[in-house]
Formats: C-alpha cells, sequence, structure tokens
C-alpha cells in the first residue's frame, strides 16, 4: 500500500519510552527523507501510577511529503497498554464511564491499525483501566473497520531477552523497542538503518546497544515472519523540500541554537538568565551544556532574577537572554519594564503553557500574546516576536537577538509548548548564510561626553557598558532627561522620552520583511493566525482554496498589514485563545474580523477549522 | 588616584544631616586608595534612599527596581568578572522585598561588594518600618508598635555562608573607610553593614553607639590580628567565660587579662564571628529589652574575611575547562555533530 503521508501514535504508560520510541522513528524516518511534524502529548505527573487512564504518555507524528501538521487523528497507533488504548480510542472522553468510540473524539481513525499488547489484558490491568468487561474492543465498540494487530509484546519481549542475562525491570523496560521493530517492518523502514540509529542514541551507554538491538530486531522479524494480517506500508518520499542539509529538531533545541548563532554572528557573549519551567526548561538545560560553546547561564534563585541577571549581563555588554514560560513572564514584567526604560537589548522567551496560573503546564496554548504586548507598568513598548514552527524557533531566537542588539530594546519571542516539544525538519544553516549583526555600539566622538539618553537618527540609544574608558554613565529606571540622561520629573520631557521609546520600538517595522499571503491569493476568504498554528492553517488554507496571512511579527506589525486585510471580503482571525490577535487587529485597523477560537490545550485539529469556514 | 576623581557631577540630593553623605565619601575615599579606575567600576543599586547612591559616583551605575539590585549585580560580575562591581542597598530594598536575591548572593559567593545601608526604617516612602525595626517600633505603618521580629543582618549573611562581613557607624569616618577598601579588596560577597541614620523619620536610631561621648565604651573596633580591647581609656577587653555553663560567653575583662582574645577575622569557623556580630545586639531587635547600660560593646570593624572561590569566577573556570577539552567552539562544529543528512 502507497500513500502520501501517515499519521503514528505511539502511547502507553508514561514509563514506557512512549517518547524516545516516537522521537527515534521520527529521526528515523526523517533520515530516509520523510518530511515530519511532531506532537508529544503527555502527563504533567512524571510518573502516574501505573496502568491507569491519568498516567498514558503519547507521541504522534505525521511523516510522508507535504507534511505541515502532527496529523488530526492517527492511522496506526501503538498501545503498550489497554489504558493507552482505552485513551486513544475515546480521546477527551476517557474519563467518562458511559463514552465508546466515537470517530469525532477518537484519537484515530476509523480505518486505524491498531497494534496493541495483549499481555496486558489481565484482569488487573482492565481493573485499572476501568473496564467492566474483558474484552476492552466490545466494551469501546469499536467499529470492524479498525484493524486490531494483538502482539503480546510483553511475552515476546522476555522471550527476545531471555539469555540476556538482564532483570526482568531492564527486560520490559525494552518492550517499546519491541514494538518500534514491528512498525519499522509495517513501514519498511530498512532494520540496518534503524539499528545504526539506535546505536547512536546509546553511544553514551554502549551495554545497552546489545540487547535493545535484538529486541529491535526481533520485533521487526516478527512482522516479517508470522505476516501479521496488515499490509505493509510504503510512504511516500517527500519531493519539495529545497537541497540542503537536514536534521529534525524540537522548538526549544531550535531556540538555544538561534541564540548560539546570534551570539557568535554578533561577536556577544551569550548570557541566560533563567529558571526551571515547564515547558521552557529544555532551553535552559541546553544552553547549560553548551559551555564548548562559551555560553555563561545563571540558573537564578526565581524567575525574577532570572531576568535581572540578564539585565545585569546586558548592562555589561553582552547578548542576554532569559527563558521562561507565562507564570514565569508574569514574574518578570517589572524587570522587563527597567529593561525598556533603560534601553537596553533583552531577549525574553516565553513558550507559552495553558493558563492562567499553573493551568495546564504540560499543554498549549496562544493566551500570552497581550501579556507579552501590554503586560507592564506604563508606556512599555517591546518587541513582540513568535515562532510558527520547531525548526523556525531556530530563525525567530536569531531575529529576536538580531533586533535587541540592533535596536538597544527587549524582544519578547512567543513560542508554545507544540513547537517546543514537537519536532520538524530543518535545513542547517551555516553560521556565514545568517543575517549580520551589527550590535549598537558608541561613536567614538562621545568619548568623555558619553550619557545614556544619546540616540542615533532611528531612536536607537548608543551603547556603551562597563570597560569602556571615557563612557562611565548612570543608567535608570526611573524618568531621564532626554538631553542629559539624569533623572528628570520634567513633564514635557517625560511625554518626549515615552514618545522616543515608542518610535523606537516602531521604526523595527522598516526593517522587517512583509506580511506575505499563502495560499489562493483571490480567494475572498483570508485566514489569519499568528505562530505555532501556521501549519494547520495552512492545510486549511489548501483544503479551502483560500488565503492565509500568518504573522511571525506582532510588535511592531509588519507595514503592509492594513492592505494585505483590506483586500479582503472575510477575515477570519484563528487563534488558540478567545480572540487576543484578534483584538489586536481591531485596537489597528477598522476591519470586520471574524474569529475562530479553540482553547483545550491542544493544537488544532484542521477538520475542524474547515468546518467551520465551511458554515460561515 | 584621588577620591574627587570618584564624584560624578550631580548633585547629592540626601537629606541635610543624613547619614549617607558620610558613607558616600567614605566609599568615592576607599575607592581611590584602592585604585581600581572609574571605567572598571559598576555600582548597581535598587530602590531607596540608599540605592540614589550609584548617581553620586562617577564609574558606571545602574540604579535599577526595588530589591532586585543583588540579581542585577550578580549578572554584571558574572558575565564578566574583570568589573569591579558594588551593590547599595537599604534594610527594606535588601532584606524585605530583596531577601531571596540577598541570601542568594551571598549563598553563591558572588564577589561583590555590598554597601548595606540601615536605618532601620522606610526612608523613601515616608517612614514605615523595615525588616531591622526593632520589636515595638512605632512607625506610620505601626502606630501601635510592631509585633514581629526584625532580622538581625550578620545572622542572616552568616546563616547564608557568608564569607566577608563587616560593620561601621556612619559617624566613623575612618572605620566606614577601611571596612569598605577591605570589602573591595576581599574575594568573594563582602557586606559592610553601615549603620546610618535618618534624620527625618528614625532620627538618633543608633544614637546610644553613635553619641561621640558614649561610642568608644559602647563599641569595639575589631582588627585582624590585635587584642579586643575598647573604651574610652582603652582598659576594657572581651574574653570567652565558660565558668558559668558549658556554652562560653563573651564577658568584658580588664585590659590586661592574659584571656583577652585576639580577633581572627580569617578563620572559617564562623562560631566566634557570629558571637561577636550578635554581642549587645538584643538592644537592637526589641524596644521592650532597651537597656543602654549593658556592658558588652557593639562590634564594628572586619568582623568575618575569609577566602574562598567565588560564584563568578567558578563558572568561567569551567566554561574554560570545556573548552579546553572541546571539540566542537563553534556554531557550525555544533552542527556539525548532530545526526544530519542530504536532501
Amino acid at each position: 500500500m502507497n500513500k502520501q503521508n501517515v499519521v503514528v501514535r505511539f502511547c502507553g504508560d508514561s514509563g514506557d519510552g512512549m517518547q524516545l520510541t516516537g522521537n527515534m522513528f521520527s529521526s528515523l524516518s526523517a533520515i530516509l527523507g520523510d518530511e515530519i511534524s511532531t506532537l508529544p502529548d503527555f502527563p504533567a505527573e512524571i510518573r502516574a501510577p501505573q496502568g491507569t487512564l491519568s498516567g498514558v504518555s503519547g507521541f504522534q507524528v505525521n511523516l510522508g511529503s507535504g507534511v505541515y501538521t502532527p496529523g488530526d487523528k492517527a492511522d496506526v497507533i501503538v498501545a503498550m497498554n489497554v489504558a493507552a488504548l482505552k485513551v486513544c480510542a475515546l480521546g477527551s472522553k476517557f474519563n467518562d464511564p458511559k463514552a465508546v468510540f466515537n470517530p469525532a473524539d477518537s484519537l484515530f481513525k476509523p480505518n486505524a491499525v491498531v497494534i496493541v499488547d495483549t499481555d496486558s489484558f489481565t484482569k488487573a490491568d482492565l481493573e485499572k483501566a476501568l473496564f467492566k468487561t474483558e474484552n476492552p474492543f466490545t466494551e469501546l465498540q469499536l467499529p470492524e473497520t479498525v484493524q486490531i494487530v494483538p502482539v503480546p509484546l510483553t511475552t515476546l519481549t522476555k522471550e527476545s531477552l531471555k539469555d540476556s542475562g538482564m532483570d526482568n525491570k531492564s527486560i520490559l523496560k525494552s518492550r517499546n523497542m519491541f514494538a518500534l521493530g514491528v512498525v519499522c517492518w509495517l513501514f519498511n523502514r530498512p532494520i540496518d538503518k534503524a539499528i545504526h540509529f539506535l546505536e547512536g542514541k546509546f553511544a553514551k551507554k554502549p551495554a545497552l546497544i546489545a540487547p535493545n538491538t535484538k529486541v529491535l530486531t526481533d520485533g521487526y522479524n516478527y512482522g516479517n515472519n508470522t505476516a501479521l494480517n496488515i499490509q505493509t506500508v510504503n510512504i511516500e518520499k517527500s519531493e519539495g523540500l529545497p537541497h540542503g542539509t537536514y536534521t529534525s529538531i524540537a522548538g526549544n533545541t531550535a531556540t538555544a541554537y538561534g541564540l548560539i548563532a546570534a551570539a557568535q554572528k554578533s561577536g556577544k557573549q551569550l548570557f541566560l538568565g533563567s529558571y526551571p519551567i515547564t515547558p521552557a526548561t529544555d532551553i535552559m538545560q541546553e544552553l547549560a551544556a553548551r559551555k564548548d560553546m562559551g555560553v555563561v547561564v545563571v540558573q537564578a534563585e526565581d524567575e525574577i532574577a532570572g531576568v535581572c541577571t540578564a539585565i545585569g549581563a546586558s548592562f555589561a555588554g553582552d547578548l542576554a537572554v532569559t527563558s521562561t514560560s507565562g507564570p514565569g513572564l508574569s514574574l518578570k514584567s517589572e524587570a522587563v519594564g527597567l529593561a525598556v526604560m533603560a534601553e537596553l537589548p533583552l531577549v525574553v522567551i516565553d513558550v507559552q503553557r495553558g493558563g492562567p496560573s499553573t493551568g495546564l503546564p504540560t499543554k498549549t496554548e496562544q493566551t500570552d500574546l497581550l501579556q507579552a504586548v501590554y503586560g507592564r507598568n506604563g508606556e512599555c513598548p517591546a518587541v513582540v516576536l513568535a515562532a510558527s514552527s520547531s525548526a523556525n524557533c531556530f530563525q525567530f531566537a536569531y531575529e529576536a537577538a538580531k533586533i535587541a542588539l540592533e535596536n538597544m530594546t527587549p524582544v519578547i519571542l512567543l513560542t508554545d509548548t507544540y513547537l517546543a516539544n514537537g519536532t520538524s525538519l530543518w535545513k542547517i544553516p551555516s553560521l556565514a548564510s545568517l543575517p549580520a549583526i551589527k550590535p549598537q555600539g558608541v561613536p567614538d566622538k562621545f568619548k568623555g561626553q558619553y550619557n545614556p539618553a544619546l540616540r542615533d537618527e532611528n531612536n536607537v540609544r548608543y551603547w556603551a557598558y562597563p570597560g569602556m574608558e571615557g563612557f562611565e554613565h548612570r543608567n535608570i529606571g526611573l524618568e531621564r532627561d532626554f538631553a542629559k540622561g539624569t533623572i528628570s520629573t520634567n513633564p514635557e520631557n517625560h511625554q518626549k522620552m515615552v514618545l522616543a521609546r515608542k518610535a523606537k520600538v516602531d521604526q523595527v517595522a522598516n526593517r522587517m520583511p512583509l506580511l506575505k499571503v499563502q495560499g489562493n491569493e483571490n480567494s475572498d476568504t483570508l485566514l489569519v493566525g499568528w505562530g505555532s498554528t501556521e501549519g494547520h492553517l495552512h492545510v486549511c488554507a489548501d483544503e479551502l482554496g483560500c488565503a492565509l496571512a500568518h504573522f511571525n511579527y506582532i510588535n511592531p506589525l509588519p507595514k503592509n498589514t492594513e492592505e494585505v486585510l483590506k483586500k479582503y471580503k472575510r477575515v477570519v482571525v484563528c487563534e488558540l485563545n478567545t480572540g487576543q490577535f484578534a483584538s489586536l487587529l481591531r485596537s489597528q485597523f477598522k476591519i470586520d474580523f471574524l474569529q475562530y477560537n479553540e482553547i483545550m490545550g491542544q493544537p488544532f485539529a484542521v477538520e475542524r477549522i474547515v468546518e467551520f469556514i465551511k458554515s460561515l | 588616584m584621588e577620591a574627587s576623581q570618584f564624584k560624578s557631577d550631580q548633585y547629592v540630593r540626601f537629606c541635610p544631616g543624613c547619614g549617607d553623605h558620610a558613607v558616600a565619601m567614605a566609599l568615592q575615599k576607599a575607592m581611590a586608595e584602592v585604585g581600581v579606575p572609574p571605567h572598571q567600576i559598576a555600582v548597581i543599586s535598587g530602590i531607596g534612599c540608599s540605592s540614589r547612591m550609584p548617581h553620586y559616583i562617577s564609574t558606571y551605575g545602574f540604579n535599577t527596581i526595588h530589591g532586585r539590585g543583588g540579581a542585577i549585580a550578580t549578572g554584571v560580575k558574572t558575565a564578566h568578572p574583570d568589573i569591579t562591581v558594588w551593590q547599595m542597598s537599604g534594610d527594606g530594598d535588601c532584606f524585605a522585598i530583596g531577601g531571596n536575591h540577598f541570601i542568594h548572593e551571598i549563598r553563591r559567593n558572588v564577589d561583590l561588594n555590598i554597601c548595606l545601608f540601615n536605618n532601620r526604617i522606610y526612608g523613601l516612602t515616608k517612614g514605615q518600618y523595615s525588616p531591622t525595626s526593632p520589636k515595638g517600633f512605632v512607625s506610620k505603618s505601626s502606630p501601635f508598635g510592631t509585633v514581629e521580629r526584625p532580622f538581625i543582618p550578620s545572622e542572616l549573611i552568616m546563616g547564608a555562608g557568608g564569607t566577608f562581613y563587616a560593620r561601621t557607624l556612619d559617624v566613623d569616618m575612618p572605620t566606614s573607610v577601611d571596612c569598605l577598601k577591605q570589602a573591595h579588596l576581599h574575594k568573594g560577597a563582602s557586606v559592610v553593614e553601615c549603620l546610618v541614620n535618618c534624620v527625618i523619620f528614625n532620627n538618633g536610631t543608633h544614637n546610644w553607639i553613635a553619641d561621640r561621648n558614649t561610642r568608644a565604651d559602647r563599641t569595639i573596633l575589631l582588627k585582624h590580628g590585635e587584642k579586643m580591647i575598647f573604651g574610652a581609656n582603652q582598659d576594657k577587653g572581651l574574653a570567652l567565660d565558660n565558668s558559668q555553663s558549658a556554652f562560653p560567653k563573651l564577658i568584658v575583662v580588664d585590659a590586661n587579662d592574659p584571656r583577652v582574645l585576639v580577633h581572627d577575622a580569617k578563620t572559617k569557623d564562623m562560631t566566634l564571628h557570629r558571637m561577636l556580630a550578635l554581642m549587645g545586639y538584643e538592644k537592637y531587635t526589641d524596644m521592650a529589652s532597651f537597656d543602654a547600660d549593658t556592658e558588652l560593646p557593639i562590634a564594628l570593624g572586619v568582623i568575618r574575611s575569609v577566602e574562598e572561590a567565588t560564584y563568578d569566577q567558578a563558572v568561567h573556570t569551567q566554561i574554560e575547562n570545556v573548552r579546553a577539552k572541546a571539540k566542537a567552539k563553534t556554531f557550525d562544529d555544533l552542527t556539525a555533530n548532530l545526526e544530519h543528512w542530504e536532501i
């Protein structure tokens, strides 16, 4: 069977290694020439009680060609236990004791292939997953079109490793490799490539290579020899990608790399002040591991100290960054205001998660947009950017650093859980190919007469920092005199300074790319989105034959925004919140905006948007 | 260098009679005597009267937001350990809103010189009690007296593992200059607690030790390696006495008594440093127990000065060690090491 693209979902207990298995399969597929988009979907608990519904961890990948999203629903499910089977079959209704399979809620399609570990069909396991009978398939009322592939995964893994000398616990941990082997067979992934990949993955734990290779191979052969009653699938290789060197990358890693590249391109030391918070922590961990790149990381005592140490480093002349998620951005607000007032470069990365308050720490949402744009005391403009794929987190982290250093302003980069943990293909750029970064400096002529209010023709303040002789000055969070840079409470001066800081942020639009329309430009319907929803909206626009304007630059907006929006009869702003970008646009343009909003902690489902637009 | 080289062109706006004037002069003098040029120094502050200090010093300066001076100073120093970093902070800025940053900069032993202006009141917000105001203190926000215990700064600093602690009085210029100089020279988080008078909202708060007539008997100036002797006639000394209990107590003895202690600021064991810092301090913690006639003096001078690895240096040493061994040094090396393929 040939398919253009296939959605596979691995799910099991949060200790079953589903994220690792999913990532390995995705990367393997990418190496074989597929486009990929992944969606890790895990509970907030590190280890919920084993075998329970709340402990199910999932990893979904869409692979093939023309891949823009991780897919609404899976074609193939690998369920490591009955709890995972139930969660996938019922979707968000899994906790409802009366729920049965319903195509709208289910995480897989009615004609999906469901590989399930039948060794987990014990009475105890069924009870933990809240099944009332001994036949989960009947109880879930799975339609006949679903192809069940029962595999005694646990027994087969034990059999495979019986001579390995490993203890039972370690053997059971290898079940995921058996499942991966079966999936590799199903999709005709060459086993030698998978083994090679596994060797790389376990390079630091060589003792694990041999047993995992054995289980993987046995899983593959199990599919091959027993000729499971399903057809193997050939996935079309991607044709549309530009030539180049690729890897698959998660958004948080891409963000960290973008910052490293920007530091090296600009000749600045990279300094990160941060505090652990889901789902942003990986950025700090990645940078803390990059001492070889000379990155200075302070794991601060709290979110406020994270941003404040960064502001200190910026005052001292570094490319300074703080990374966080929504609640942390709230805590940093006052300090971001200081950076606005002191006109220091600062990159603030907000990996958005479900809010408000602690909210849904492991789920995705676009609900920090207005906080990023407005959430500070006083007239406090900052540049706000949003990445729109896991891979382009690299580009926008780089861009955020470039704008901050060149314009002496804080830049807030919005990503989210979906981009941060998901992976996509990344065409690796060379440092030489990236745009130049020219950090603001100060002309020599000001030596001996420098003050921190001096600015260039673009309203960008000149940057001098400790160590530079003849440029000693006092910076402040108080209002300063436009000419002298000293404390001022003069009324006219305050207004002048407020406008100067605003003009500085507004002029960034002069150096930004114009907004481009994707899809059918001549349609009378324009979808509008921003940030992580680009892939989903792109597919929607394709299916609907309409146009899409997707924003990466939130504040300031691209200069042609109004011109683009005014061309369309119907403009539908689609976002994962209750209408934040729509309200920002309404505040600037007299256009009748329609809205499509979802706020369920999940990425969009393409089919729901398509249905909504068709209903208009 | 001359103290005048460290004076900025700004008119000093502390209230006439405020203790901060004297500390500003002492600081400029200490900076001149140590001789690090102004462009190699950054003075960081939060918010409060004393946090205006950077405006009056001709070095680099940054008057930031309330309580965050410690975190910002940590950033400056960790980014660039070659810069000498001072932090100016008051008892509200440092012990209330900025308490967390304060204990952590001490714990990490960041090489900062911290001037802690303790006037036991919120001055810039016009007279509310602070975390160092004694229990029972009457202020605008405690019209019937406070019902809470204060922090004892030295105890907090040593509890956080402080490597340098000195105490001085605004009116004692030579001791202030000496303490600030030694803080400057000490590698690590150095705290100089400056007992300053707030002439407007807490006038005379330190008078019982600062008063010219009683100061010599109510304070002792500790100097490393010297006998602990004090008094207007230098006739009194400090000794440890364990005749009353298993735990020795500090007592006042005749200056010639062989038991008179010699001050060792450099010993790592902080037991005696804590005892010296807390000596006579009960008066500072509770209005009800105020008794100016107690025999034990308040210790001034450098009480503790211990050399330990600093955070900022350790961060950079680790980076240098990793870089020396690393094969990948540039962004292009980094990406070349990723699993990658050609399309």
